[in-house]
């Protein structure tokens, strides 16, 4: 075996992981990481092809695909940053109805952003609201 | 090395290929996200290796200082910040996990498949590259590609960039709009971490510079060497020796746009002094390329170095949906 087809069944076997990942991860994080792991599959695919096209070529490997594949990388890692942000955007937002929730019981009829403000001192004191 | 008696590379393929597999295989199923994090950055330098094998020292560089090392500190502060391993849900009925398994195994089979009978001989744009490449006076016909006979692809990028850091600052609250960052702030900084950031940023900084400059005729270029240099900016701000500018910052801003926009201007003025749209005028084409790929490297900097920080925070919200203090938000 050449070292195009071991590292092309290889990228094939990260793209099966990543979709097993993807499809049953146990927290979004990790469902974001086996995302990555069928991106990286998918670009060690292109890679051994080419690879291939390279040696047919007479270089070590062909240059558009490795373009297309330095700016794969760096959108994959833009997703990833903005994925990220989501999840820790959604955990925050999930804190606060906790305790926007927890203010409402007391007072009713207050404005949003009184209510906002009302949200923040009530978590103040009910820290352990955000964690439930 | 030549005198020494290396082994063949050769040999290097199968452990490489079953190793990368093999961790893979453990980040998916192991139970911890945090341990899942740092596996997955082994990953990315294990990747990296395997695209030395394939020949590929540009994409070897951009996956090591990408996928290997700015993911793997923003995957790591996500994973400090949610919580690890807390909200994992119950794991799936056997029955699902063997479907889901066969399907991910025809998917792996049937690609394996293809990837061993492609046709032969190989379809290659090796000759083709390297015909026109005298044009872009530039050594490395992946920067040629990437500058030249690609570069819509490469301007595409660059304003993907730009956009994701405008996605990612709108995910802050409302209140928040015009601060800092602070997704990097994660408390004190220990002694070791302090002393990395203080010796770590001058090296990385020539580096960063180096693999730019370097990367017109060798493996290197804007990609790889704003990476290097976001690292550095991630490093110092960990560390609190600086802090990130706040997101209406005009130099902030204009350091993300200055790389595309540039592109673009000099682009569509290829319309007129040149043949077509991204063409450059023959005498001024290594002089133009150089020009963009000065902007690009700012602006990729910047932009990766700011995805990194996360979205505008109010401060003394560090932990999830902890809602600011009073004081805090008055000084804020």
């Amino acid at each position: 075996m050449t070292e195009t087809q071991i590292y092309g069944v290889c990228g094939a076997g990260l793209i099966g992981i990543g979709l097993y990942g993807a499809i049953l991860g146990r927290s979004a994080l990790r469902r974001l990481l086996a995302f990555n792991l069928i991106g990286s599959g998918v670009f060690l695919v292109f890679g051994a092809i080419a690879r291939r096209g390279g040696l047919a070529g007479g270089g070590a490997s062909d240059p558009v695909p490795q373009a297309l594949v330095i700016t794969g990388l760096v959108v994959a890692f833009a997703a990833t940053a903005i994925a990220v942000a989501l999840l820790m955007r959604l955990a925050a937002v999930e804190g606060e109805d906790a305790s926007s929730r927890a203010a409402s019981r007391s007072t009713d009829a207050l404005s949003p952003p009184v209510a906002a403000s009302a949200s923040n001192s009530a978590g103040g004191e009910e820290p352990a609201r955000a964690g439930d | 090395m030549p005198g020494l008696p290396l082994p063949d590379p050769r040999w290097a393929d199968v452990p490489l290929a079953l190793a990368s597999l093999g961790l893979a295989l453990w980040l998916t199923l192991t139970r911890r996200d945090r341990a899942a994090v740092i596996g997955f950055t082994g990953y990315g330098l294990l990747v990296g290796l395997v695209w030395v094998r394939l020949g590929s020292v540009d994409v070897a560089l951009t996956e090591a200082a990408l996928g290997g090392g700015l993911m793997g500190l923003l995957l790591l502060i996500a994973v400090r910040r949610l919580g690890d391993g807390t909200a994992l849900s119950p794991p799936p009925a056997l029955l699902t996990r063997l479907l889901v398994g066969l399907l991910c195994l025809a998917v792996t089979l049937g690609l394996a498949a293809v990837v061993l009978g492609l046709p032969s001989p190989a379809p290659s744009l090796v000759e083709a590259v390297a015909q026109h490449q005298a044009l872009t006076e530039l050594g490395n016909p992946v920067a040629a590609v990437l500058i030249a006979f690609r570069a819509v692809d490469t301007l595409l990028e660059s304003v993907v960039l730009a956009l994701a850091v405008i996605v990612l600052w709108s995910f802050g609250a409302d209140r928040a709009w015009g601060l800092r960052p602070r997704a990097l702030d994660i408390g004190p900084p220990s002694s070791a971490l302090l002393l990395l950031g203080r010796l770590l940023p001058p090296v990385g900084l020539i580096v960063g510079v180096h693999l730019f400059w370097t990367g017109a005729d060798h493996p290197g270029g804007p990609f790889q060497g704003g990476a290097v240099l976001a690292a550095m900016a991630a490093l110092v701000w960990l560390t609190r020796l600086g802090e990130p500018p706040p997101v209406d910052d005009w130099l902030t801003r204009l350091g993300i746009v200055v790389g595309p926009l540039l592109f673009l201007v000099i682009g569509l003025s290829g319309v007129v002094v040149a043949d077509a749209f991204l063409g450059y005028p023959e005498a001024f084409t290594k002089p133009l390329i150089l020009l963009i790929e000065t902007a690009k490297t700012l602006s990729i900097a910047v932009a990766l170095a700011l995805l990194v920080a996360g979205p505008p925070e109010l401060p003394g919200s560090m932990s999830t949906g902890q809602p600011a203090t009073t004081e805090s938000r008055v000084t804020g």
